[in-house]
């Protein structure tokens, strides 16, 4: 038997709520051991789509599959290989952060992970009920339930939102450790930097259509192909339209830096030291960088899909 | 079973550990319990021949018809039902296991005030405590699938209250818990065979203290028995995972289904 390629198979997936269309015939693969990322504002389907993976919504037409399974029509044996962490969703508020790890195993058919709860920070909080958690010990709380019975795909909606920095780099260190032990994890996110850091490759979905699909290098690098150069002199970079910048398109001035963006950046910058040299300037601080994913997703949306 | 034990066990907990279901499970009907030991066995001495059934009915309505729903709708419009469900936690044990541990805790009050009323209050006890406790247990499983049923056609938590209090307070009216059922009026008799109550009462002054009823005491226990089935069964049938996504799989007038049984005794009376 060969080992399965793809993880998760979605194939003209549609679905719509009283006739407006909130995915409108998607396809999509996620392969086994990735992290997928799924892009887009609110409102373009994401959480839909995950839904009727998830097996919490139908779907009108077209075909899902998590490792060959139809959500819809074998939930039980989703729940085998699928561990879900939703968006929106809850725990008794009386409900203990232990007898919850053993609530869910239970259901799962698995023994409780107490490991996982101290893994995930979670240790001194044992015997708290669920009410008393923070937003980010809750959110962990779910992640380990997601994962208690060993899942090999999951699914993580918005994990990260509304979450500060400390805790958003913790749970970004535990979604890679998950898929260095290989598991797939299908992410959908409002952060780029999230994505881009993490995801092999992201989808982003706009009015329930996939616009762009590939890895983040892959989808910068189809954009406008603008660098972004910012320089800062010790006098002052001043004007610059005299320095006749070559392949140079935009230039603006930020916090004492001149920021340019350019369509040949060694060309730019081999000019824009000339020109510096020449006023007898000093280079205080140079910047070179490639579109970020966030730039190129707001020129995709910013062009309906069209960019 | 495993996950059976683990989910009867949490939410018999849940009962004792949350202050609200704490005071409805079992402060309530115990205040009321002192308060009508106290003034009514004063006011009507004859208050103190059915005090033992009204008194534990009253502790089992409280706890199933008034207490029980609440959460469950609020569990439910909390998105806790998707966790379960994405958890692989059926329908079946949402529904039955709060209801079969809210029935646990009305039991253990409606025992306790049936043990402590003849000793405290001067309440008649039953000739047969055996009997009494078969109409207690079958009180009970009705008024549990009463509130599971509201539980689930209640559209939010606000409506779970009206609807609670639409089999509450006829209850405590014409339900034979304040008033016996032959005192009413006959233009309002005929409406009390429509409440469990009334039938819990029936069914206990007959097996249990061996008096005359209005209906024969064994049909009364056979109604509210069949009213649990077809309850338990409807609420089933027309449960909603979720506020957002409201495929249902009837509609919610199908629970007026669950008082056939109780509407037959109409005729039989």
């Amino acid at each position: 038997m060969t080992p399965m390629k793809h993880a998760v198979r979605v194939s003209s997936f549609r679905k719509s709520y009283g006739g407006v269309a909130a995915v409108d015939g998607i396809s999509f693969d996620v392969q086994m051991g990735e992290i997928f990322g799924l892009l887009g504002p609110n409102g373009a389907g994401k959480t839909t789509t995950l839904e009727c993976l998830e097996g919490i919504r139908r779907p009108d037409a077209g075909s899902l599959q998590v490792l060959g399974v139809d959500p819809a029509r074998d939930p039980r044996a989703l729940r085998h290989v699928l561990g879900i962490q939703l968006q929106a969703s809850g725990l008794p508020a009386d409900m203990l952060v232990a007898e919850a790890m053993r609530f869910f195993c239970a259901y799962r058919g698995v023994e409780p992970r107490d490991d996982l709860l101290e893994r995930f920070g979670l240790g001194e909080k044992r015997q708290s009920p669920y009410r008393q958690l923070s937003t980010g010990q809750q959110r962990r709380l779910a992640l380990a339930l997601a994962v208690a019975p060993g899942p090999k795909v999951i699914i993580l909606d918005e994990p990260t939102a509304g979450l500060d920095v400390a805790t958003r780099a913790e749970l970004h260190t535990m979604m890679a450790e998950l898929k260095q032990a290989g598991t797939t994890i299908l992410l959908a996110t409002h952060d780029m930097a999230e994505a881009e850091k993490l995801a092999d490759r992201v989808a982003i979905l706009l009015k329930g259509k996939i616009v762009a699909i590939g890895s983040p290098q892959q989808l910068t690098a189809t954009g406008s192909g603008l660098t972004k150069i910012s320089v800062r002199t010790e006098m002052g970079v001043g004007d610059l339209t005299e320095a006749g910048l070559p392949s140079a398109f935009r230039l603006m001035f930020k916090d004492e830096y001149a920021v340019i963006y350019s369509e040949d950046p060694g060309a730019t910058i081999v000019a824009l030291i000339k020109h510096i040299e020449a006023k007898k300037d000093k280079l205080v601080d140079l910047r070179v960088e490639r579109p970020s994913l966030e730039e190129r997703f707001l020129e995709i949306t910013n062009l309906g899909g069209q960019a | 079973m495993r996950a059976f034990a683990t989910h009867f066990a949490f939410e018999f907990k849940t009962g004792l550990r949350n202050s609200n279901q704490l005071m409805i499970n079992y402060l309530f009907p115990a205040g009321f319990y002192a308060i009508m030991g106290l003034v009514m066995t004063k006011i009507n001495p004859l208050f103190a021949d059915t005090m033992v059934p009204s008194m534990a009915v009253f502790a089992i309505v409280a706890s199933t018809i008034v207490g029980m729903p609440g959460p469950l709708v609020e569990a439910r419009e909390a998105g806790i039902y998707r966790s379960y469900k994405i958890n692989g936690v059926p329908a079946i044990s949402i529904l039955v296991i709060p209801a079969l541990t809210t029935i646990f805790h009305a039991l253990i009050a409606a025992t306790l005030i049936a043990l402590s009323a003849p000793l405290l209050f001067g309440g008649r006890a039953p000739v047969d405590w055996a009997a009494l406790a078969l109409v207690i247990v079958a009180a009970a499983m009705s008024c549990g699938g009463i509130g599971a049923l509201i539980s689930v056609i209640a559209k939010d938590t606000r409506a779970t209250v009206l609807w609670s209090q639409l089999i509450f307070l006829p209850s405590m009216l014409i339900g034979g818990m304040m008033i016996p059922v032959d005192l009413l009026p006959p233009s309002i008799a005929p409406l009390s065979l429509l409440l469990p109550t009334t039938h819990a009462m029936q069914a206990a002054i007959g097996l249990a203290f061996h008096e005359e009823t209005i209906l024969p005491a064994a049909l009364s226990l056979a109604v509210l028995i069949a009213s649990s089935l077809v309850s338990f069964a409807l609420a089933t049938y027309l449960f909603n995972w979720d506020t957002r996504n409201a495929t249902r799989r009837g509609h919610p007038l199908m629970a007026l289904l669950a008082w056939v049984p109780f509407a037959l005794t109409i005729l039989a009376a």
